[in-house]
């Protein structure tokens, strides 16, 4: 049993913590998550450059990691920045691509982890609500190819992603597992309309809409109907992702209401000195070593085979970071009483932040009921 | 990182597994598990099981007895025998009178009272809070005025101790008393060791809400303690009190009882019907046992980063006593701990719906003959919730460990 970082991630993280803190300070990083492109890609380029992506995949791959743990310190560093950088498509589309791509189409994973290719999964819909199964989109065959229509919903930096992955039923009904087929989609794709906006919390997302896209044979990605189990698996990673990025946020946004406790001056004292209120922070950062210990074994459990242990530690981890997330966040918000709701101050876009990602991937009750449910079925 | 225990500690976990497989009676086992009554011979008679075998006072180095462990060999230890359902050992003699005696007591106190603790001749208790001293421990009453004469020089006590559990069975207790009044309320206290055979001691029950006698009031009036049975100096006694509680806080988080109850929970949850379906199946109450249950994994692991942490700082700092104690983190596993536990026990007696209500005192003895009303676990669903309560109350309560927290961690 051991709890330290290897020297290689503790390296890592330095690396991306001196990039963040000299590239991407808050503000800095406003006026790039809030503006028209929601991003940088002049930063997300250095981004890649000094590994952060090519970190999350194993070195057989052309990436130098990929283990549960180099994801987790990549996005721990991220959360702490409040980075809103493409990365996250570019773990889930990647390892998709490693898990159910041919050689050719694997090759794109060296545009994804220089930074050149923007890829997004395009899998949520309108109607979906986090439900895995729940795909309306379709895909036909035509000759050798592919006809797909439908939407998908909320698609991180859909609007400008160079690589789409589609899920699409090639067979079956919503809310069923199998039938669901998985479809590499270049975003300029003809009869592809998108609609992309802002976030409330920074970065962009997209409405699409596929209207008689026709795509080729070779942009299948795995076995036709087959596409729910690698979903499921690249939707583990993107948990693990944000759980990881949630407790780096979790962490900024406590230390500095800690500071705030500190420094804040009312009826002549600092406002840490009232019982009231060292409680809540006791509270507040008790849980905070919970998410992370709940971030640790979901980092231990995203490799493991035996689908019942990894999911339910995965799922734990999102209902965990997801309450605790929201805690820290309206907590941190009233510890700062009237400036806690200011654009102002640093604190509130990490409070954003928490609170979005518990809508992303599934929030805390979608990932309760989902962790009884594989505890019923082990 | 790696949350795996090595191979050393994994066959240091089977090492205990088998000792208990073959050394914790079935009976036993059973009374633990179903929350009945244990006698004093049953305290005793594992307590020497476990002396026996050199695992009984496992903070203690090894030149006093104790085995030698480090933080995460107690761990493993202490969680396998509440997988087991071992009973809990007594404390106050083991966890706390010893380590203070170890680190502050003169060699001839050494000599003469950590063998009787091994061996069992004493059965210690604590004398610690009074009426007017719970969590505001430092304003303690209780005065012992030194005096000396023909027979040597003595303190003579007067006041009174309470929640002094098990001081029914106990035949010596530990006491902080007030040996001066003019200071600080910290620097005038002294610890002190009194013989409970002595005139002038009296122990009168204090029953608790589920109608145990766990609990005691102890008065002193005009008792002669033998002036050798004051620990280190006198008015030193704060820091010797502190020390203790260090030791009090060690295991807190309870994690292998909170395993072992929700493994009792879910097997119940199974079992009783509700809405023609096993309660288990029911979203409210499915989602109730969901979260305490994720809350223990996360707290698991949050346990096992706190003792790794004071192991790491034990190794770095060879000379720090100890060894490997957590110190004010300990105070975050506290709450957490006592609240998932708490959670438990409530979970249980709601999982019994009607059943909790009925409450047979004499089912709770395992010799008990006759039908019980509603299943097992009814027998002391409710009783087991209700004295659980004091989890959050004991060992500081929980307000006094976010107290901590504030000054220790957060520098508040």
């Amino acid at each position: 049993m051991n709890f330290e970082h290897t020297e290689d991630r503790r390296m890592l993280a330095d690396t991306l913590n001196r990039f963040i803190s000299e590239q991407y300070g808050i503000e800095a990083r406003n006026k790039i998550a809030y503006g028209a492109e929601g991003h940088s890609p002049a930063l997300y380029a250095q981004f890649a450059e000094i590994g952060a992506i090519g970190a999350l995949f194993p070195e057989e791959e052309g990436g130098f990691g990929g283990k549960g743990l180099d994801i987790s310190v990549v996005f721990e560093c991220l959360g702490r920045g409040l980075v809103a950088e493409p990365i996250l498509g570019a773990l889930v589309v990647g390892r998709a691509l490693i898990l159910a791509g041919t050689a050719a189409q694997k090759a794109a994973l060296a545009g994804i982890a220089a930074g050149e290719c923007i890829a997004a999964l395009a899998h949520d819909e309108p109607g979906s609500h986090y439900e895995l199964e729940n795909v309306s989109t379709a895909a036909r065959k035509e000759g050798e190819g592919w006809i797909i229509n439908g939407s998908k919903g909320v698609v991180g930096f859909g609007g400008k992603a160079d690589l789409l992955l589609v899920s699409a039923r090639t067979a079956g009904c919503a809310g069923e597992a199998a039938g669901i087929s998985l479809f590499l989609v270049p975003g300029d794709a003809a009869g592809l309309t998108r609609r992309g906006y802002n976030r409330f919390d920074g970065g962009r997302a997209a409405e699409l809409v596929f209207e008689d896209v026709n795509v080729g044979a070779e942009a299948l990605l795995g076995r036709d109907g087959e596409g729910c189990a690698v979903l499921e698996r690249i939707s583990g990673y993107a948990l693990l992702a944000l759980c990881s990025e949630a407790v780096g946020a979790m962490d900024v946004a406590k230390d500095q209401t800690l500071e705030y406790l500190r420094t804040r001056k009312q009826f002549g004292v600092p406002i840490g000195s009232f019982q009231a209120l060292q409680h809540r922070m006791a509270e507040l950062v008790l849980e905070v070593e919970q998410a992370r210990s709940a971030v640790i074994n979901a980092a231990a459990a995203i490799d493991q085979d035996d689908r019942a242990t990894r999911e339910r530690a995965l799922s734990a981890a999102k209902y965990s970071t997801g309450s605790i997330g929201s805690l820290v966040a309206e907590e941190s918000i009233q510890l700062h009483g009237g400036i806690g709701m200011t654009w102002e101050l640093p604190m509130a876009h990490y409070a954003k932040r928490l609170v979005m990602i518990d809508h992303q991937f599934g929030d805390e009750d979608h990932h309760l009921a989902r962790f009884i449910e594989l505890g019923r079925q082990a | 990182m790696d949350l795996q225990f090595t191979a050393e500690e994994s066959a240091f976990r089977e090492e205990v597994r088998a000792f208990l497989k073959a050394r914790l009676p079935a009976a036993l086992a059973r009374k633990v598990r179903n929350n009945l009554h244990l006698s004093k011979e049953d305290m005793e008679s594992w307590h020497a099981v476990l002396n026996e075998r050199g695992w009984l006072a496992n903070h203690w180095p090894a030149q006093y007895g104790g085995p030698g462990w480090g933080a995460v060999q107690r761990f493993i230890f202490e969680n396998e025998c509440a997988l087991a359902d071992a009973p809990r050992l007594v404390p106050f003699g083991i966890n706390m009178l010893g380590p203070v005696l170890i680190k502050y007591g003169s060699d001839a106190q050494k000599q003469h009272w950590l063998p009787r603790i091994l061996d069992g001749r004493d059965w210690w208790c604590q004398g610690y809070s009074e009426p007017g001293s719970g969590s505001d421990l430092a304003s303690v009453k209780t005065t012992a005025v030194r005096v000396s004469d023909a027979a040597g020089d003595h303190y003579i006590v007067n006041g009174q101790k309470t929640w002094t559990t098990l001081g029914q069975h106990a035949n010596m207790i530990f006491c902080l008393v007030r040996t001066d009044k003019d200071v600080k309320p910290q620097q005038g206290i002294s610890f002190l060791l009194v013989d409970m055979k002595t005139p002038g001691v009296e122990v009168r029950p204090i029953i608790t809400l589920d109608g145990e006698h766990e609990v005691n009031e102890v008065f002193f009036t005009d008792v002669k303690v033998p002036a050798e049975n004051l620990v280190g100096e006198e008015n030193k006694g704060w820091t010797y009190a502190k020390y203790l509680l260090t030791y009090e806080r060690t295991n807190i988080a309870g994690v292998g009882f909170s395993v072992a109850g929700l493994e009792r929970l879910k097997i119940a949850a199974d079992r009783m019907q509700y809405k023609g379906k096993p309660l288990s199946q029911d979203p409210f109450f499915a989602a109730r046992m969901a979260r305490v249950e994720i809350d223990l994994e996360n707290m698991k692991t949050t346990n096992l980063r706190v003792i790794a942490a004071a192991a790491d700082a034990a190794a770095a700092d060879a000379a720090a006593a100890g060894g490997g104690v957590p110190g004010a983190e300990s105070s975050m596993l506290k709450i957490k701990g006592t609240e998932i536990r708490q959670e438990i026990f409530s979970l249980m007696r709601r999982a019994m719906g009607p059943y909790a209500a009925p409450y047979i005192e004499a089912a709770r003895d395992l010799e008990y003959g006759e039908p019980l009303v509603g299943p097992q676990e009814a027998v002391s669903a409710a009783a087991a919730y209700f004295n659980h309560r004091k989890l959050s109350i004991f060992g500081g309560s929980n307000e006094i460990q976010k107290n901590i927290i504030s000054k220790m961690i957060l520098g508040l």
